[in-house]
């Protein structure tokens, strides 16, 4: 049983990540983007477990930074991808230039926030 | 302590004295004081440039109070002077008032410079229609007359101007300023009188008789508006409607006399006024004591100093150096008589003929008595008191008679004078004792003499069924029944409760009897000792005294469970106004803070996902070969980055120092720049891309 999982398991992230390294540059890009902001995010709510959330207003706006990037950065990701056939008439660039507003609004806020 | 205090009443008392002495109907002439006065009142003058009115009033105050300050000023104002006789285009008051400084200083003016000055008056005089052209062209006209060599100076149309002037009188003997004007004015009377007595010295002939007696019979009518005080004092009041300023009643009343004096000493025949109301008008001066203005002291030293010399009646003023009379010290009475200046009176003699005591009307004189004069101080005084007075208050009536009958028509004395004078005296303090007396029986349990003299004290004990008395008897310096405003006793306990009783008098004994046993509850039942201490003061009695007499331990029965609490002493005034105590501020507590290398090593765990990043980027061989290679593309990509770094840079300045409108309105500027180039290049890029794809 536990063989047969094992042995799943691998082909399962065999396929997984030949299927992945099919997927365009760009994109990959973007993918690591996405986990830089999300691991950045998870350290400073370590960081706060260990400490206390005092200043609360810095460590919501670190924490939000991070996930909003990451969620704006995810919407990039829905709008560039080519297979997705719902954005099929939106140009790349349209898609960047409105992750490039969406972050300085954003930011403009958390650093309001910030304090 | 206890002496201390008593001088103090004593003192206070004094000073009630004096002044309800100032109160009653008393004038002193004209003094030492209204010297410094006047140096005091100019001399804050001083620094700004006066002009030649204030010169005047100056100088004038200056001379009738006999003050030598005229070489300080005297240059200063000579050379305005010959300024203002010089200019041909002086105003005709500037003109007076610079003849009037002249007439004191004798300035070194040129003769033609006053016929200059003479011929321009003239020429105002006929040409004149309102009462202020009058009389300062007539004014100036006559003090010229007093400063030159020539005597041929006379006014041309004498009796016409005189006419003139007269018909801008009105029928209750006042003035009005010209003849457009309906309202008269009373000041302008003086002013009008003022400038008629002028034309009088200034004629060639004589002026018509019957003209000078209209205006004797518009004085007189001028007279009856006259106003009064009770204490004696006459006075003229404005009635104008919109006076300009400085026209009260001082200088209204200053502006009549200053007419009337000039009027009486040109115009033959006497004027029938009164010398009462005359007497009157000094008084009113002398009543108003130091003005505290400059203008008003010019009026009263001024009027005075034309009352002085006037020859309707010459006022004569009966004033006494002291009202307040020691009878112990036997102080004699003296009385003063001057005039309003201080000069001295002619020969006359004081008499008294009454003398009341205050509250009632029985005089305590048999027949008048007359004063002796000591003609070295000029002083009259009273040989001996009437025997019947005592310590007290009481009104001395005087009389003046002159010894000359020529000067009664000469001098106003104003008849009789009241005054109200305060004798004093050492008031005797006899017998007195305290004593502890068995309640039922009234048998005399301790008894002690109280030697109010001397700093011994008593001590006594008593219990709630006792009963302490106090007594004591006061007669005045002639043997009768004194009755003090203060005679209290004042018991203290230990916690400073106080308890203050009134003591009362039959005739001469003063006694008091405390039942304790009646008054354990106003005692609030506090055993212990009480310090007593006896006030006996009168504002005429010249020993008053606050007494510490002695204490007494009292033995009062323990309180019932309902006993009245004693009342809680007033706080020490220094725990109400004396400085509160330091207010200890609360700050809040800082929040603990992890040790400063825990935090750092985070700073440093979130910059590992960046470096993550970068490797991955570095894995899949990303590069910049899409960056535009061709130079306008590149630029706009170039500054599209530049901006970018620009907004960002921009949000770290925010968080450090900006405020969100400055960023803001960055923010604007660099968005729009952003928008522009980012449009360019991304449309290039999308242009470029579908290119590819159709290819």
């Amino acid at each position: 049983m536990g063989r047969t999982t094992s042995k799943d398991a691998q082909a399962l992230i065999h396929s997984l990540r030949s299927a992945y390294s099919a997927t365009p540059t760009s994109l990959k890009i973007v993918d690591l983007y996405v986990g830089f902001a999300v691991f950045a995010a998870i350290i400073q709510v370590v960081y706060m477990a260990i400490v206390g959330s005092f200043p609360f207003n810095s460590f919501l706006s670190g924490v939000l930074s991070c996930v909003g990037t990451a969620v704006l950065a995810v919407c990039l990701r829905i709008q560039v991808n080519k297979e997705n056939k719902e954005f099929k008439d939106l140009a790349p660039e349209r898609a960047f230039a409105d992750f490039v507003l969406c972050n300085l609004v954003l930011h403009l806020v958390i650093m309001n926030f910030l304090g | 302590m206890a002496r201390n205090l008593g001088g103090f009443l004593v003192l206070i008392a004094a000073a009630l004295i004096y002044s309800s002495a100032l109160a009653s109907y008393i004038f002193q002439p004209i003094s030492d004081s209204h010297r410094s006065a006047a140096l005091e009142l100019f001399n804050s003058l001083g620094g700004s440039f006066p002009s030649v009115e204030e010169t005047y009033e100056e100088l004038r105050t200056f001379e009738v109070l006999g003050i030598d300050k005229r070489s300080d000023i005297s240059t200063a104002a000579c050379q305005s002077v010959s300024e203002i006789l010089g200019s041909s285009s002086s105003t005709l008051k500037d003109l007076f008032y610079a003849l009037k400084v002249n007439g004191i200083l004798k300035c070194d003016i040129k003769e033609d410079v006053f016929e200059g000055v003479a011929s321009r008056l003239q020429a105002a005089v006929s040409g004149a229609s309102a009462l202020l052209d009058f009389y300062y062209s007539v004014g100036g006209l006559a003090l010229i007359k007093g400063q030159t060599t020539k005597d041929d100076l006379y006014l041309a149309d004498a009796e016409g101007v005189f006419q003139s002037i007269k018909a801008l009188s009105q029928s209750d003997g006042r003035w009005r300023y010209n003849s457009n004007n309906p309202e008269s004015s009373t000041l302008a009377a003086g002013l009008a009188l003022e400038a008629l007595a002028g034309i009088v010295s200034l004629s060639s002939s004589e002026i018509d008789q019957s003209l000078i007696s209209t205006t004797k019979n518009d004085i007189l009518k001028l007279f009856d508006s006259i106003e009064k005080y009770d204490d004696g004092a006459f006075y003229f009041d404005e009635k104008l409607v919109g006076a300009r300023e400085h026209q009260g009643a001082l200088s209204t009343t200053s502006s009549v006399v200053r007419g009337l004096t000039a009027f009486a000493a040109v115009a033959s025949g006497s004027l029938n006024l009164p010398s009462g109301k005359i007497l009157g008008l000094a008084k009113i001066f002398l009543a108003i004591g130091i003005p505290g203005d400059a203008k008003d002291l010019f009026n009263q030293v001024d009027s005075l100093a034309f009352l002085e010399s006037n020859t309707v009646s010459i006022p004569l003023i009966l004033s006494l150096p002291a009202t307040v009379l020691s009878l112990t010290k036997k102080d004699a009475l003296k009385v003063k008589v001057n005039t309003v200046l201080g000069s001295n009176a002619p020969p006359l003699t004081v008499n008294l003929l009454r003398v009341f005591r205050s509250g009632s009307k029985d005089t305590l004189l048999t027949e008048s008595q007359e004063l002796k004069f000591d003609p070295e101080n000029a002083v009259y005084t009273l040989d001996a008191l009437p025997k019947s007075v005592d310590v007290g208050k009481y009104t001395f009536v005087f009389e003046t008679v002159l010894h000359d009958s020529d000067h009664k028509n000469l001098y106003a004395t104003g008849g009789q004078t009241r005054i109200p004078i305060f004798f004093t005296g050492v008031i005797e303090v006899d017998t007195a004792e305290i004593a502890v007396l068995d309640s039922d029986l009234g048998s005399i349990e301790t008894k002690k003499k109280i030697d109010l003299a001397g700093d011994n004290t008593v001590s006594l004990s008593a219990n709630h069924l006792q009963k302490l008395r106090l007594s004591f008897q006061l007669s005045t310096p002639l043997g009768h029944a004194f009755k003090p405003h203060q005679a209290i006793l004042k018991l203290t306990h230990e916690t400073k409760v106080e308890h203050i009783f009134l003591m009362r008098s039959s005739g001469k004994q003063f006694e008091i009897i405390l039942d304790f046993l009646g008054m354990v509850e106003k005692f609030f039942y506090l055993s212990g000792r009480y310090n007593v201490q006896l006030t006996v003061g009168d504002a005429v009695m010249e020993n008053s005294f606050l007494k510490a007499v002695g204490h007494i331990n009292l033995d009062l029965p323990e309180p019932p469970e309902k006993a009245p609490q004693p009342p809680a002493q007033p706080l020490d005034p220094n725990l109400i106004h004396g400085p509160k105590a330091e207010i200890a501020h609360i700050f809040r507590v800082p929040e603990k803070l992890p040790p400063k290398e825990l935090s750092l090593t985070f700073l440093g765990l979130t910059l590992l996902p960046f470096l993550g990043f970068l490797l991955g980027l570095l894995r899949l061989g990303v590069n910049l070969k899409n960056f535009p290679s061709s130079s306008v593309p590149a630029m706009f990509a170039a500054l599209f980055h530049l901006g970018i770094a620009a907004v960002l840079l921009l949000y770290v300045l925010f968080w450090l120092k900006l405020d969100l409108f400055t960023t803001l309105k960055g923010l604007g500027f660099l968005g729009a720049f952003l928008m522009f180039v980012g449009h360019r290049i991304l449309s290039h890029l999308a242009s470029s891309s579908s290119k590819l794809k159709s290819a």
